[in-house]
């Protein structure tokens, strides 16, 4: 079956339907990463957007649950070269492709995702319908495609009620789940936290009385602008001087409720091989990174907090540390999952905050 | 950190002559890293024993010293030169252990010398095998255990430990013969008892078996300020057991999830920072195929060839990025050289698939072994890249120049069920071509993953490309055309399958739009906006090339992979022609597949498409392109064989044309220009069967010169002194596939002595006459030259340059010539004439300082004449000094191979010694090869009978320099007679001690062999010539080259060697 990829802005690629029939609309981005699939498709923060690979070999080693990040996949649609045919690894536990159809993820593969990912970055990140069928109608679909607006996600993907990791643990850790990925948690667990985690939209007064030692705010996907709601929340949870670590749009929200402002990125950050600076030491960190908006550094007020991370590619702001010494956020992803791992030292900095020893 | 005030003067040490596991990659990373440093204001001062390589140009370093790498010769440039800082990383292993015996010396304290991009700490953590273990332990990184063991009980002891399997290698045995892997410990008794009676020195390794592991390599970078990065991930298709230069490599890595690839690229990390290397490493894995279980098998702290793959496969300039860090920077500080904007402080991430296939020397040995194991084989490599696995492979495969386009190979093709079920369990170099007919057969996937251990990816990506073919044979049609064109079958294959023409083929895929689009290598997959030219073509919508441009555009064909009569003498004619050509104002395109050179670096010409070099790969090009015209004559034999192909298309050939370029090749034309011009030659015939070959040698009289034409550094080439001679190498001349000829010709023994020569199509220049050492009937790639030629008159000398101007003129060359001659008795002979650069040209060029591939490459274009350029017709002065090229051998790499010399080319490298004598220059050279006499005053000698006369005045030698002689009976008793005392030594049948003995006690200096004329392989004379080799003493089969010898040593006392800096030249 004929599969389309139709943009907004009236670019056309057709490729062959290899996942579910499902017709559908969303903001598409490409993510530059050469593995990680299996975590990325189940990556909360790409709810309601349609991926691009610009690896061409996508499924190679199959899917295998324990390396999923949440429940379920949450791209919108998948765009591929090549979705390959067999699946060789030791952990799979059968292939991408059953894995996306069973989850009614549409699927492209054979597009020229090359050509596609430098019209996004050229033309930065838009919406997209994907389609079936032997033709399209131009006109209807682009009618569709304008009629799109982004949806707020978060409470799409945060869940329904709070609920306890690493019982018995000594340190507690209330984790605000805005889409939080698996691996936040387990870093948390590990270092011996005993993790409550709560949906988005949780009362700050609910966590605060609940006596935890910090507050982690996860990850989380769409414009932080649409969650107003929580910003005012976390203006409590930082007044009540618990020691905070934000990653991604915890970090974004973070921001708003100091009274500083976001934007949206070109074509965003996607990716395992993004270079941040910690302007402290100078050191430089390869991390992995899935966002599209960013804290606006010229908006940091130099009162409040200071940039404690920079993009060494684009100097976009990839961290920020408060002034109060109990916060500090960063924009890129230290739990990994796709991605390296060098960043993780940054959940012991976090459990030594809450007076643990590493 | 900025750059490193302190460092202003660097010595950088090369890696010497190209041998079996030190190719071009050196080369291409010294090259890069000299330029990355002249970049900063460093004076650069080289040292390198190799004159082929770009490196020791004098536009590449300040300083030149073509010197042998000794100790020292360092000591010497360095108290010459007063340097401050030493760089020893981008020379390979020798430079490395250069570099620790001199620090640990005090030299370099003693003369404020610092050492840059590694310290000596660092390298001996990463080489000692026992501090390289403690430091894995220290950081909690596994290594396969291993232990030296004497006895059985220890092994068993030790195997108890570490757990069955294990492997046992038995130390100093033939090629390895004699270890096995056991499994039990009855096994272990067996193999271990066996391996230790067959160690000559009752020793044997007990190692860990972890044969069918995943083969993985990271490439790390890390400044001086702790910032690390892997640039790049790479697979081995071969698991463990198979040394990673022999096995097929893709990147990135392939069959590893997330969690695997994330592990063991923090555990590099781990490594890199432990070393506290400022610099390139690389590290390989062994990852168990089914768990997280994994081994660290070895860690290189410098750059490797690997890292030249990792760089070509991602774009990202480790060497240059590698050597700024040497100089102090850090990685945010260095720009990314391909996107301009972004900086090096990034992991490179690609959107293709890159495969490299090493290119083995088994049509040039084929009695050699081509069993795959851990002692690497291979002289080069090609690389493939494509938007998928199989059209990298497909691509890679083209590259090799073996006449092997797709996974379809004739003589595999044919083997029985049985032969084949048998070839299935070899690892050798056509294990991918077995595997494709057994899927052909019907072989489950699964039946050959448990016999070869090769992953399943792979082998489903091998059954993919052989379901295509199965396709285009059954139900050819546009579809399968575009899936075909997909995986990288060339029009030529596809037509083949389904019974067409290539042509046809062609016109359907172009009235169905089914067109190549060249993409470009960028090392962010396209992330960010790049700059680089460098493309690669697969069959996708969107071709990124524009192709405008307002200046004469000009395509430079490359020579593709190193083998053996195509070195890298090649690559640096290429290059230096492309940059003559971007300096007269031309856009140049470069055209090339091996990952080892400078020709394919990024920013080397305007445009570098990284692709094989059919004639379809090209037209492809061509066509988008449109070049103004295209150079073939420096690109070796490979751009010489698209010459044709390129007239056809269209395409000007620049300098001597297509038609002109055959008359050199062709035997009828070029004896009638060689009775018009006058030029007397041995007779010969050209003839097409055995029985034809026979008739001519016969007329002409034995011996005679068999060679098929069309070849490569005399490959097939033989002397014949009988019928049955020419009955077995007109075999093996058939075994390489032949559309040619075969030529028959009277041998004549006399001087060999060679010219290189530019002709501007008008008169020629010749930069210097070059004579043999060794006599005619070596082929003059083994043979030492001489520069300037020591003992032709100066008629004879006279006659040469005539004869060269005429046949250049008359075969209408514009650009290169190479002749080679035979003067015998004062009269001058030709042996064969190439209208094209040799690889003699690079050392030429330096040692008189004439550009001759700039000037050659001037006069392409027939507007500008020698005169106009600043040079006079005629021969030029000869120079004050000496240089003389040494050939240098890999032969202990390849078991089963016989070392003797002839006409057949087999040395990998070669080294130059220069001075103001010729003993001198003599004397280096031989060092330069690795001579070190004398020693132990003790040497061998066995020459067939026509030699033994000739013999006598070199054993004399020896004996008066106060050697002890043994020979064989027959030998010994010659020399005996001619009043040269000496000790018989028993052959090998007549029992122990024995000839074998004194070479593996290494009581040798010196073995003098000259096999037996003839095939028939003297079973005595190979088993001493091999065991000589593989014991490394040295073998001379030349008394030639013995003579040069001894007189080398007799003038070797007591001198103290010069060193030359030929950049003053």
């Amino acid at each position: 079956m004929k599969a389309w990829l139709i943009l907004e802005d009236g670019k056309v690629y057709q490729g062959e339907s290899v996942g579910a029939e499902r017709k559908t609309v969303c903001e598409i981005v490409f993510n530059t990463s050469m593995t990680g699939y299996r975590e990325l498709l189940t990556d909360p923060s790409y709810a309601g957007q349609g991926v691009v690979m610009t690896y061409p070999i996508i499924g190679s080693y199959g899917i295998c649950m324990e390396d999923t990040e949440s429940d379920r996949p949450w791209v919108e649609a998948y765009i591929v070269r090549e979705l390959n045919r067999t699946d060789s690894n030791f952990r799979s536990e059968g292939s991408l492709r059953s894995y996306l159809i069973k989850n009614n993820i549409p699927v492209i593969q054979g597009v020229d995702t090359r050509a596609l990912t430098k019209h996004l970055r050229e033309s930065g990140t838009m919406r997209g319908m994907i389609t079936f069928g032997e033709s399209v109608d131009m006109d209807a679909c682009m009618k569709e495609i304008k009629a799109y607006t982004l949806p707020e996600v978060v409470p799409t993907v945060t869940c329904s009620e709070k609920y306890v990791v690493g019982e018995g643990n000594k340190y507690n850790v209330a984790l605000l789940d805005f889409g939080t990925k698996r691996n936040i948690l387990r870093s948390l667990v590990n270092l011996g936290c005993r993790v409550t985690v709560y949906p988005a939209f949780t009362p700050a007064e609910e966590i605060l009385a609940a006596g935890h030692d910090g507050i982690m705010l996860s990850n989380g996907p769409g414009d932080p602008k649409q969650c107003g709601a929580i910003v005012e929340e976390l203006k409590k949870l930082i007044a009540a001087k618990m020691p905070i670590f934000a990653i991604c749009l915890g970090h974004q929200l973070v921001a708003l409720a100091s009274g500083f402002d976001t934007y949206k990125l070109k074509y965003g950050h996607r990716g395992a091989n993004h270079p941040v600076k910690e302007l402290s030491t100078g050191r430089v960190y390869i991390t992995s990174q899935n966002h599209g908006y960013v804290v606006d550094d010229k908006s940091i007020d130099p009162a409040i907090a200071e940039m404690s991370y920079v993009n060494v590619n684009d100097g976009s702001c990839e961290g920020v540390r408060y002034k109060n010494g109990h916060v500090f956020t960063v924009q890129f992803h230290p739990e990994a999952c796709a991605g390296p791992q060098d960043a993780a030292p940054l959940f012991n900095q976090f459990f030594a905050m809450m007076g643990g020893k590493n | 950190m900025p750059k490193n005030p302190n460092i202003q003067k660097v010595v950088v040490i090369g890696s010497g002559p190209i041998i079996i596991g030190q190719a071009a990659e050196f080369d291409y990373a010294g090259t890069q890293a000299c330029r990355s440093l002249k970049e900063e204001g460093v004076e650069v001062v080289l040292i390198n024993s190799n004159p082929a390589t770009i490196m020791t140009d004098k536009d590449i370093a300040d300083r030149v010293y073509i010197e042998p790498l000794t100790a020292d010769t360092i000591k010497k440039v360095i108290l010459a030169e007063k340097p401050d800082s030493i760089l020893p990383t981008l020379g390979g292993q020798n430079a490395l252990n250069l570099a620790v015996e001199l620090e640990e010396e005090g030299f370099f304290a003693e003369h404020n010398v610092t050492l840059i991009g590694t310290t000596a700490e660092t390298i001996r953590k990463a080489e000692d095998r026992q501090e390289f273990k403690d430091t894995m332990e220290k950081i909690g990184q596994p290594c396969a255990d291993s232990l030296v063991v004497h006895n059985v009980e220890d092994a068993i002891a030790f195997a108890e430990k570490i757990g069955y399997p294990v492997v046992v290698r038995p130390a100093f045995t033939l090629g390895g013969t004699g270890g096995g892997i056991a499994r039990t410990r009855e096994e272990l008794e067996e193999i271990c008892g066996h391996g230790l009676q067959v160690s000559r020195v009752n020793e044997a390794l007990i190692e860990r078996y972890i044969g069918g592991w995943k083969e993985i390599e990271f490439e790390v970078i890390r400044d001086g300020a702790g910032n690390c990065i892997t640039v790049c991930s790479m697979e081995n298709m071969d698991p463990v057991g198979v040394h990673t230069g022999d096995s097929i490599v893709v990147a990135p890595a392939q069959t590893l999830a997330d969690k695997e690839y994330q592990m063991l690229r923090s555990a590099a990390l781990a490594i890199i920072e432990e070393l506290k290397i400022s610099g390139g490493c690389n590290v390989q894995f062994a990852l168990h195929p089914d768990s997280f279980e994994y081994a660290v098998i070895e860690v290189n702290p410098r750059l490797s060839r690997s890292s030249a793959l990792a760089s070509k496969a991602t774009g990202y300039p480790i060497a240059r990025v590698a050597s700024k860090i040497a100089l102090g920077f850090r990685l945010d500080e260095i720009k990314n050289a391909i996107t301009h904007k972004t900086y090096a402080c990034f992991e490179p991430t690609v959107d293709y698939c890159v495969v490299k296939i090493p290119r083995w020397p088994f049509d040039k040995f084929v009695y050699a072994k081509r069993k795959l194991g851990t002692q690497m084989k291979a002289t080069g490599e090609v690389m493939g890249i494509g938007i998928n696995f199989e059209s990298a492979l497909m691509k890679s495969i083209r590259c090799l120049e073996t006449n092997v386009f797709s996974l379809r190979v004739k003589e595999i093709m044919e083997l029985s069920d049985e032969a084949l079920a048998k070839a299935l369990h070899l690892v050798d170099d056509r294990r991918i071509f077995v595997i494709a007919e057994a899927l052909r057969r019907g072989y489950t996937q699964k039946k050959i993953h448990d016999i070869t251990t090769i992953d399943l990816w792979f082998i489903d990506k091998l059954a993919s490309i052989v379901e295509t073919e199965k396709t285009i044979a059954e139900n050819f049609n546009v579809e399968t055309l575009r899936r075909a064109k997909l995986l990288g079958f060339t029009d030529k294959v596809i037509g083949e399958i389904c019974g067409r023409d290539e042509d046809e083929i062609r016109a359907m895929r172009y009235e169905n739009g089914i067109k190549v689009a060249y993409k470009m290598v960028d090392t962010c997959a396209a992330e960010f906006d790049a700059e680089t030219p460098y493309y690669y073509s697969c069959y996708e919508s969107e071709n990124e090339v524009d192709p405008a441009t307002d200046k004469k555009k000009v395509m430079v064909i490359g020579s593709g992979p190193i083998r053996i009569g195509q070195g890298v003498e090649f690559d640096y004619c290429s290059v230096h022609s492309v940059w003559a050509l971007r300096e007269a104002g031309y856009e140049t395109i470069i055209v090339n597949n091996n990952p080892e050179t400078v020709s394919t670096d990024f920013d080397v010409s305007d445009k570098l498409y990284f692709e094989p070099l059919t004639p379809e790969d090209v037209r492809n090009i061509v066509e988008l392109e449109q070049p103004y015209g295209a150079v073939v004559q420096f690109g070796g034999q490979t751009a010489i064989k698209l010459c044709e192909a390129l007239d056809k298309m269209g395409v000007r050939i620049l300098g001597t044309s297509a038609e002109n370029m055959d008359k050199a090749e062709d035997r009828e034309l070029f004896d009638r220009i060689l009775t018009q011009c006058k030029i007397p030659k041995a007779p010969g015939k050209t003839v097409f069967t055995c029985d034809e070959a026979i008739a001519a040698a016969n007329e002409i009289g034995y011996p005679v010169l068999v060679r098929p034409s069309y070849v490569l550094g005399g490959q097939g080439m033989h002397i014949a002194f009988s019928d049955k001679e020419i009955r077995e190498y007109i075999g093996i001349i058939n075994r390489i596939q032949q559309d040619h000829p075969i030529l028959v010709d009277k041998y004549i023994m006399g001087k060999e002595v060679e010219v290189d020569a530019i002709c501007d199509g008008t008169d020629i220049l010749i930069p210097g006459i070059m004579e043999h050492i060794e006599r005619a009937g070596v082929h003059s790639g083994d043979s030492i030259s001489v520069y300037p030629c020591q003992s032709l008159k100066k008629s004879v000398q006279e006659k040469i340059v005539e004869d060269t101007r005429n046949l250049a003129l008359a075969l209408g060359v514009v650009g290169m010539i190479n002749i080679q001659f035979i003067v015998k008795d004062d009269v001058v002979y030709i042996i064969e004439a190439n209208p094209r650069s040799s690889r003699t040209v690079p050392y030429i060029s330096k040692i008189t300082g004439i550009p001759i591939v700039k000037l050659a490459t001037q006069c392409l274009f027939g507007d500008k004449k020698i005169p106009d350029l600043g040079y006079e017709y005629g021969l030029q002065k000869e120079q004050p000094t000496v240089a003389i090229k040494m050939p240098v051998f890999s032969f202990e790499k390849l078991y089963g191979a016989d070392i003797s010399l002839g006409p057949e080319m087999k040395s990998t490298g070669e080294v130059l010694g220069i001075a103001y004598t010729y003993e001198e220059a003599l004397i280096k050279a031989f060092i330069g090869t690795g001579i070190r006499l004398p020693r132990t005053h003790k040497i061998a000698i066995t020459v067939k009978d026509m030699d033994k006369e000739e013999v006598v005045p070199i054993a004399k030698d020896f004996l008066d320099l106060g050697y002890e002689i043994y020979c064989t009976a027959g030998t010994g008793k010659y020399l005996a007679e001619h009043g040269i005392p000496n000790q018989v030594v028993k052959r090998i049948e007549n029992g122990k001690p024995n000839y074998i003995d004194m070479i593996v006690n290494n009581e040798l200096d010196l073995i003098i062999n000259t096999p037996t004329q003839g095939m028939e392989t003297n079973r005595d004379g190979f088993l001493i010539r091999r065991n000589a080799v593989e014991c490394g003493v040295h073998c001379l089969t030349s008394l030639d080259t013995a003579r040069a010898l001894v007189n080398c040593l007799k003038n070797a006392n007591g001198v103290d060697l010069s060193v030359i800096d030929v950049a003053k030249i």
